[in-house]
């Protein structure tokens, strides 16, 4: 006879207590006692019954026990959920591609919900042709996929002035990293035809989305041509509402507001229309009170996932994976260094894969733990010679009003119970 | 307004990206955008006042307006509510830690304002306000930042004689001189400090949030 277990299995937690107490001597019926983990001495429901059948979930989302493995926001940063950001988990993500259902949002006026056959782009401005596609004329053209990593320009921007949140989540969480289909920019741009704007060296394109917030944003032509996407699948499906389907703009290695969702039109301009997102915001003000404008590109800067504060060592001493992000805007990233003593002493860690241009390379350094405090950083390196700095050498050039494109070295704190703090240190 | 950008791009470059058979690849995909469809999406005003249409307002039927649609997160006076965007004041608070970061205080150019109202406000009811609304609006900003008098009436005329205080503010992104010599070469591996002494901990202002019983 078959049977199939109906409603929620026992938790894990439950599960355990009952094998503790059945180690106590309160052996349960009909199981098969031997010396050793009763996990395995004794037969387990899964090993017995089914599983949920096929469609049980024709979409899945993670197993019940990964439940905490989500998205959080910080409530006294914005005044409204509308407008507002939440944070990537990645002190429980591996590897480098964020699953979509846990990469970062940022919104402006909420996350709209545009269909496809709702869908339209217009091309207008300085070109031959002004042009309108739907969604199907995209998908007719030839496209491409890439791999890029995606950071708001405000990503650490709360530890500007000094450590404040205690998560690899919080501090560097607004960034997400997938791989995106798309069509280049410049396909698009040619099919309107650019022989209008003439010197196309000084020309720029304005983008910008559907929504109420429009988060237009001006890109020089350069840029338009050389990598920037119209991207309509993120890791080989549809984007998510909240990533701007059906339609996204993808700005390689700048800041992420430049990243236009719902994205609606590209105007080819003379001059940046200097926009609300390009002014009063995305501007980097310095020590003396003057503002650094069109500070697009993200430097490198990496992060040691785990351990750090949601993500302590339980396992006592000896072996040790310590492991992290690094990513630069500029290039790939070639070499990431690891100290644990708060930068006395660097070793290099162990790329997963070679550096990729303008995404996220995860690195990791295999160790022993000695039990005794740790002071970690992680400082990542590019292919242009870059070398992650320090808060305070950034501190020393643009003061702490900055905001925006802190990518300055995290350094936790670990104690001897193998928890994690976030700490600044001289 | 400047067209030009600091960093001189390379016209080979801008040729290699229409090098090739590419160029006159056409797929003949799309249709052309109707003259109406384009009036409608491409409402963009830039600093140089391209894209203001005709229409004028004055200061108070933008106070009557501002209290009616903005006040609620703005504040009567655009000085803010709660963690919402303060619009006036913040004079002379820039080179100061916690800048004030206003319309009046720190944005560039007049445009933005009358472009961001125009498209995107009020929020929660974008695109509802005719343009002498806007014109309006954007007079009694200028009046509460103490920019202009009240009996200031702006038009798509005097759009550009308003003086923006922090117009010369700012400056195209400098890094490349300022910081990526500093941040470049083979850096230290061993006995790079002597001591180390923790500064700062996160713990001591407690901002984090709650994870829910973890």
């Amino acid at each position: 006879m078959t049977f199939r277990f109906k409603g929620k299995p026992p938790s894990r937690r439950q599960f355990l207590a009952g094998a503790a107490a059945s180690t106590a001597g309160a052996i349960s019926a009909g199981a098969a006692r031997g010396e050793g983990d009763p996990l395995i001495t004794e037969p387990q429901y899964w090993a017995q019954g089914f599983g949920d059948p096929v469609d049980e979930a024709p979409y899945g989302l993670p197993i019940e026990f990964e439940s905490d493995v989500i998205r959080r926001n910080v409530d006294w940063l914005t005044a409204d959920t509308i407008s507002s950001v939440n944070f990537t988990p990645i002190h429980a993500l591996d590897g480098t591609i964020t699953p979509q259902g846990c990469a970062f949002e940022r919104h402006h006026s909420g996350a709209i919900e545009l269909s496809k056959p709702d869908y339209r782009l217009m091309i207008n401005g300085l070109v031959d042709t002004p042009l309108v596609f739907s969604y199907n004329d995209l998908e007719r053209f030839p496209r491409e996929n890439h791999v890029y990593f995606c950071e708001c320009a405000a990503n650490s921007g709360m530890e500007w002035a000094g450590a404040q949140l205690n998560g690899a989540q919080f501090t560097h969480g607004m960034i997400h990293n997938m791989e995106y289909t798309g069509v280049p920019l410049k396909t698009l741009l040619q099919e309107a035809g650019l022989d209008a704007a003439g010197d196309l060296s000084d020309k720029w394109v304005y983008v910008e989305g559907a929504d109420a917030s429009s988060n237009g944003r001006s890109i020089p032509m350069e840029k338009a041509l050389e990598d920037c996407l119209v991207a309509f699948k993120a890791n080989g499906e549809a984007l998510r509402k909240e990533h701007g389907y059906p339609v996204r703009l993808v700005v390689p290695g700048w800041e992420g507001n430049m990243w236009v969702k719902w994205l609606r039109r590209v105007k080819v301009t003379d001059g940046p229309v200097e926009s609300r997102e390009e002014t009063s915001k995305y501007t980097d003000t310095m020590a003396d009170g003057t503002s650094r404008k069109w500070t697009w590109v993200m430097d490198a800067k990496s992060v040691v996932t785990s351990p750090s504060p949601q993500s302590p060592i339980t396992h006592g001493k000896g072996p040790l994976v310590i492991s992290g992000l690094a990513w630069s805007g500029r290039g790939a990233i070639t070499r990431v260094d690891v100290t644990k003593d708060g930068g006395k002493t660097w070793q290099t860690a162990r790329l997963a894969k070679p550096g990729e241009k303008r995404a996220l390379t995860r690195f990791y350094l295999d160790t022993e733990w000695d039990g005794e405090e740790m002071l970690l950083q992680s400082r990542a390196m590019d292919d242009t010679g870059y070398v992650q700095p320090t808060k305070d050498q950034l501190r020393e050039v643009r003061g702490l009003n900055s905001v925006y494109h802190n990518n300055g070295i995290q350094t936790w704190l670990i104690n001897s119970d193998g928890k994690a703090e976030n700490v600044e240190v001289s | 307004m400047s067209k030009s950008r600091n960093r001189v791009l390379s016209a080979a470059l801008i040729a290699s990206c229409f090098a090739g058979p590419a160029l006159a690849e056409s797929f003949g995909l799309g249709r052309p955008a109707t003259p109406d469809e384009i009036a409608a999406w491409d409402l963009d005003v830039s600093p140089d006042g391209t894209g203001l249409p005709e229409g004028e307002g004055d200061v108070w039927t933008g106070e009557e307006l501002f209290e009616q649609h903005c006040a609620v997160c703005h504040g009567d006076f655009a000085e803010g509510v709660d963690n919402w965007p303060k619009l006036a004041g913040g004079f002379n608070t820039l080179d100061r830690q916690d800048p004030v970061k206003t319309v009046g205080s720190y944005w560039p150019y007049l445009s933005t304002a009358w472009d961001y109202i125009n498209r995107s406000m009020p929020f929660g009811n974008a695109q509802t306000l005719t343009a002498d609304e806007v014109y309006a609006m954007v007079a009694y900003i200028l009046y509460s930042n103490g920019l202009v008098d009240d009996d200031f009436v702006l038009s798509r005329d005097n759009f550009l004689d308003v003086e923006m205080p922090n117009a010369d503010g700012f400056f195209v992104d400098d890094r490349p001189e300022t910081e990526y010599g500093i941040f470049t070469g083979e850096p230290c591996m061993e006995n790079c400090k002597e001591n180390v002494e923790i500064t700062m901990h996160a713990r001591i202002l407690d901002v984090t949030p709650d994870e829910g019983g973890e």
